[in-house]
């Protein structure tokens, strides 16, 4: 049920102002891009896009479009903020994360613009929670380049059999390296860690890949630290995408269903490990 | 001094392990009192602990199927440990299907709890698992310390709301401020708030409910005078709001608590026959 939110002061419109029946469509997502405490958080007209950035080499984008809102309205072209994402969540997860059949939190959040705090307006079993949430000067965002002319080879796999490989990976190993090839071994996994190399093998006829588009061999090195975080994002969906370009930069692109069947998705980007030739395989 | 006790009814025995729980989550070591009726866990407001105080009472004949003690004195009958009821609370865990549990004060090498228990087994003798917990005995020239603390002469007396959301709610404001506000009219409103630099949340819950007092103190008089709709209001550390709440694992008969204005957090929690008063000080 929609909360109204109060009548804002002087007359000045909010720049964003947006209302969702079930907060759980934003926390859940949100979640699977949290692996650091602050957020760039960017609202056009067509949704939410929240951002997450770490070492310089890994970044994650949750969009939710604004279809999946029952209110999305942003006054300007754009607004950006920067956000505690930890501090947001908790407030957005205010009456517990258990998925309770026929309990929502209804949501209301509302931005007066640059400077002002975001507000929160949460609603369950008719009690009301008020967040006031201090907003910061935006970062600047990498900018990863990767659009689909550049990309090398992709493919589409269903979310269920990565979930394990993800879930289980040699976390002692300082890499994890993705081969993907028009020919055998066509997608691999490998991690080198203490007790030994593990390599995983997904054949390209395999029931679980949905797409193979691969022209190139390539074989990738990422730091494993930094792509263990998508395993969030990785559980949440149905299927996934993954691509490299020229330069064996890597785009992972999650399908997530919600609740209510509705489709999201977040993607995650990440920077080849540089020390690497292709000759090491 | 003597006391010996015994339980067989397993659904007395969970209850009497779910109390344990409880207070184990509220006190490190406390003050167990036994009378001839009763057992209290008592905890007195030193600063070593925050300035909270805990009173917790239960009738011996609901839990217990056997039950005898003799205090100290013929005219003091009564007895008063100090003891670290988490021991207690897992040396009932192991009890979970036992036969029967018989608790038992001894002093062989130092004063212990005994808790023998009875566990089912195949052959004809049973398996016994005994937990010594040691205890102190507490002077009869300290009992004034255990006395049962006063209802404070509160501003508002409120029901608390349904304690799960409450939990939620509380659990959450825990991981953004180390303090909470807790502010409640004679309108039935209840607010928790937190404010830091970061951020400021407030919860506000409607239609809980005053509980009436009996005038015979004057209290209802004093609360007719009050303006229905002023909160009187206590900022207290949230952690052990956080600790009452996460406590308890069965929904009270009543809860409600009662606010002295910049003063102290009285909570009533009570059960089917076990009643709990917490009190928690306010913060400067």
């Amino acid at each position: 049920m929609p909360l109204s939110a109060p009548p804002p002061a002087s007359g000045q419109p909010y720049v964003l102002s947006a209302s969702l029946d079930n907060a759980r469509h934003l926390s859940s997502l949100l979640r699977a891009v949290h692996f650091q405490d602050h957020a760039t958080c960017f609202a056009t007209a067509n949704g939410l896009r929240v951002t997450v950035e770490d070492a310089k080499c890994i970044q994650a984008n949750a969009f939710i479009q604004a279809e999946i809102f029952q209110e999305f309205a942003v006054q300007e072209e754009s607004v950006t903020f920067r956000i505690n994402l930890s501090v947001l969540l908790d407030c957005l997860t205010i009456f517990g994360t258990g998925s309770l059949p026929g309990t929502t939190t209804a949501l209301r959040m509302c931005y007066r613009g640059y400077g002002y705090p975001l507000m929160l307006f949460l609603e369950e079993g008719g009690v009301v929670t008020v967040c006031k949430i201090n907003t910061q000067e935006p970062d600047e965002l990498l900018d990863f380049d990767f659009c689909s002319t550049k990309v090398v080879n992709k493919i589409i796999l269903q979310s269920e059999g990565l979930r394990e490989a993800f879930a289980e990976l040699d976390m002692t190993s300082e890499v994890l390296q993705i081969t993907m090839s028009p020919d055998k071994p066509y997608f691999r996994l490998s991690t080198f860690g203490n007790a030994g190399s593990a390599h995983l093998d997904y054949p390209r006829d395999s029931d679980l890949m949905e797409a193979f588009h691969c022209n190139q061999t390539q074989t990738n090195r990422y730091k494993i630290s930094l792509l263990k975080p998508s395993t969030k994002a990785l559980a949440l969906s149905c299927k996934v995408s993954i691509r490299t370009d020229a330069q064996g930069f890597l785009s992972l692109q999650y399908m997530i269903r919600n609740e209510d069947g509705q489709i999201c998705f977040v993607e995650y980007y990440c920077c080849p490990d540089e020390d690497i030739t292709e000759g090491e395989l | 001094m003597r006391f010996g006790a015994k339980i067989v009814d397993l659904a007395c025995l969970n209850h009497f392990s779910r109390v344990m729980s409880t207070i184990t989550k509220l006190a490190k070591t406390c003050t167990l009192r036994l009378t001839d009726g009763k057992l209290y866990f008592i905890l007195s407001d030193k600063v070593a602990h925050g300035g909270v105080s805990m009173w917790c009472e239960l009738c011996q004949g609901n839990f217990f199927d056997e039950f005898q003690m003799e205090g100290v004195a013929a005219d003091h009958n009564e007895i008063y440990l100090e003891l670290v009821p988490e021991n207690l609370s897992r040396a009932l865990k192991t009890a979970q299907s036992a036969k029967a549990v018989k608790i038992k004060l001894t002093n062989k090498h130092c004063p212990c709890l005994r808790v023998a228990v009875e566990l089912p087994s195949l052959s004809s003798s049973s398996r016994i698992v005994t937990h010594d917990i040691p205890v102190g005995v507490i002077p009869r020239r300290l009992w004034n310390d255990f006395r049962e603390p006063s209802v404070p002469d509160f501003d508002v007396s409120i029901y608390l709301p349904v304690l799960k959301t409450m939990k939620s709610v509380v659990e959450r404001m825990k991981n953004l401020s180390n303090t909470i506000v807790i502010e409640a009219n004679l309108s039935g409103e209840m607010n928790l708030k937190i404010e830091t630099d970061l951020v400021s949340v407030t919860t506000h819950f409607k239609d809980l409910g005053n509980p009436p007092w009996a005038s015979e103190d004057g209290y209802q008089s004093s609360a007719q005078a009050r303006d229905l709709e002023s909160m009187a209001e206590a900022r207290i550390d949230i952690k052990k709001l956080q600790q009452l709440l996460a406590g308890q694992q069965v929904n009270p008969t009543k809860a409600l608590c009662n606010i002295l204005s910049k003063r102290i957090v009285h909570f009533i929690l009570l059960h089917e026959d076990v009643s709990l008063q917490y009190f928690i000080p306010a913060l400067a």
